[in-house]
């Protein structure tokens, strides 16, 4: 049996009792890595080294003193868009293949603080754009359940590496859905947080009005308690929010009794596998159980948020991705003679295809005389859909439907077209949009692949969602379930 | 709208990318295909509304103007392709 088949709780006393040493739990984490690696290629960058040290020194603190965190000791995997002080942070791109970042990013210095041990960088589409890891310009990931699958996008390395057992949990970011699409297509629960709760700061920007940073676990418990270790105000990101930061593992108290369940029709007709809709309507039978009540309800604006997010979203890379001159650090190409050449061919030679598809969208977007028709335009769309869910939310304490419309694709299936990829996303970009909270939890399985159930809450109401979530997974097992590598 | 292949040129070189004549093609095609589908805003009538460039209500955040130290030279100079007396280096601005 795997240590990672044991909860959080068990690891902890076990830590306490001194059954079981941090090293225990790191030996487990490489022994792994050997053992499934060469099938799942989940990782960009092992940092052996330093997490064995790192781990040695865990146990003499535990010896002297204790463990001071909850999460203390754990293996974690940090996806390769959060920059590592030392340690190689790619963002999957051939542009920063030899980037030794200086600094921590801020969710790195809390996950130090509260000592976890780093086991290495997770695989991306580049810049996190991509919805199934082929975007890397590395090598692809492979999904846990079928290798012939593609374990999503933009964290599927983190999704794999966590359902894989290869870490203990995994950080994530969420743009247009990058958390909660690969932990439904490798059956695990990923949580995108509210815009703004967790710091962005040394998360190499993608698109900075929708970018957020997350946790990819196994069970919703693990969740609440990354999200805790990473959750709160930074000085160095003055988007994030100033609130107080609730006592997230209070919430999970198993009562559900009296929850009002909004059901968006848009999530559940066109254009979604009717296995997948049955499954979240045995869901929602499992909550009924339980006391909570559902209703159909109509976010009407949501066919338009696949159009408003990739005009908006390509927009903020071009502009962010401008910093990718080839002057101050990353690949400068060995062409150039003159300042212009160092800018051209750097980001030419240096970006993939879908980097620079979307670079040229963007720029196209806002460049002059088409900025009103489709920037504007856009961000217009973007507050329809806001209150959309806003008037759902008048009258219902969450929101459920699928994660995505159907389980995981093949490889190489969708990749030779940009536009139906762009559509694996339909369900939850309209969530990154309206900058609210969302979690994708396992609900079973079709033709052998998981099937992820999003519900979605109010703004910096992450402890509903926790909570409806944690309730759920209690009358279930579908997060119990490990993949046979 | 659609979108020609000089305009994809002007594109790139807005955004200082140099592109082979196959992405020319390329991108102008895909391009064309995903403009297309944004065509679908048009339908939405948006003429009273107020666009939204970010989703948390906010206001300019402010700090003291105190100065702080910066990150050390010689360690932001380590990821520096080409660099010189601690200062950026780069081939000539004019020929």
């Amino acid at each position: 049996m795997s240590l990672f088949d044991l909860n959080l709780l068990e690891i902890q006393a076990k830590l306490q009792g001194k059954e079981l040493k941090v090293t225990d739990l790191v030996d487990q984490s490489f022994a792994r890595i050997q053992d499934v690696e060469p099938k799942v290629r989940a990782f960009l960058t092992l940092d052996e080294e330093n997490a064995r040290a790192a781990a040695e020194q865990l146990d003499k603190q535990l010896a002297s003193g204790g463990a001071a965190s909850p999460i203390f000791g754990l293996p974690i995997g940090i996806k390769d868009n959060m920059v590592t002080e030392g340690l190689t942070t790619t963002c999957a791109s051939k542009f920063l293949s030899n980037y030794n970042p200086i600094y921590d990013a801020t969710v790195v210095s809390k996950l130090k603080a509260a000592h976890t041990v780093t086991i290495g960088k997770l695989n991306m589409d580049e810049f996190a754009m991509g919805g199934s890891n082929e975007n890397s310009a590395f090598h692809p990931s492979y999904n846990p359940w079928n290798t012939e699958y593609v374990p999503g996008g933009s964290s599927g390395g983190s999704a794999a590496a966590v359902a894989a057992g290869e870490v203990y949990f995994a950080l994530g970011s969420d743009t247009g859905g990058s958390i909660r699409q690969p932990a439904a297509y490798c059956g695990i629960v990923g949580l995108k947080p509210t815009y703004g709760l967790v710091s962005r700061y040394g998360l190499v920007a993608f698109a900075s009005s929708l970018d957020q940073i997350g946790p990819l676990t196994k069970n919703v418990e693990d969740s609440a308690y990354l999200l805790q270790a990473i959750a709160g105000h930074d000085p160095k990101d003055s988007t994030s929010a100033q609130v107080d930061i609730p006592d997230y593992l209070k919430a999970l108290t198993g009562d559900v009794k009296g929850l009002r369940i909004g059901v968006p029709k848009e999530y559940m007709g066109k254009g979604v596998d009717p296995a997948v809709k049955d499954k979240v309507l045995e869901a929602l039978k499992v909550l009924e159980s339980l006391g909570a009540t559902w209703e159909e309800v109509t976010l009407p604006h949501s066919e338009y948020a696949v159009a408003a997010y990739y005009l908006l979203a390509s927009s903020e890379a071009s502009s962010n991705l401008a910093r990718f001159d080839g002057i101050r650090y990353g690949v400068r190409s060995d062409n150039a003679r003159n300042l212009l050449d160092v800018y051209n061919m750097s980001r030419s030679e240096g970006f993939g295809p879908e980097v620079k598809r979307r670079i040229m969208l963007g720029t196209y977007a806002l460049s002059s005389g088409y900025y009103d028709a489709y920037y504007l335009k856009a961000q217009q769309v973007r507050t329809l859909i806001k209150q959309d869910f806003d008037q759902v939310f008048e009258k219902y304490d969450i929101i459920i439907g699928p994660t995505a419309p159907t389980p995981a694709f093949k490889i190489g299936e969708q990749s030779g077209d940009p536009l139906t990829m762009y559509l694996n996303d339909i369900l939850t970009i309209p969530v990154s949009l309206a900058g609210i909270p969302a979690i994708s939890v396992p609900c079973g399985f079709v033709g052998g692949l998981p099937v992820g159930l999003q519900m979605i809450g109010k703004a910096l109401d992450e402890a509903t969602l926790l909570r409806v979530a944690h309730a759920f997974e209690q009358h279930t097992d579908h997060h119990k379930q490990r993949p046979q590598l | 709208m659609s979108i020609t292949k000089s305009d994809v040129e002007h594109v790139a070189k807005l955004a200082r990318l140099e592109l082979s004549d196959a992405e020319k093609e390329q991108f102008t095609e895909q391009l064309n295909a995903i403009l297309k589908y944004a065509e679908q805003l048009d339908a939405l009538n948006t003429e009273h509304v107020a666009p939204t460039s970010h989703a948390m209500p906010m206001v300019n955040v402010m700090r003291e103007d105190v100065a702080a130290p910066s990150l050390p030279i010689d360690k932001v100079m380590l990821n520096a392709p080409d660099e010189e007396d601690g200062q950026f280096k780069v081939p000539a601005v004019l020929e």
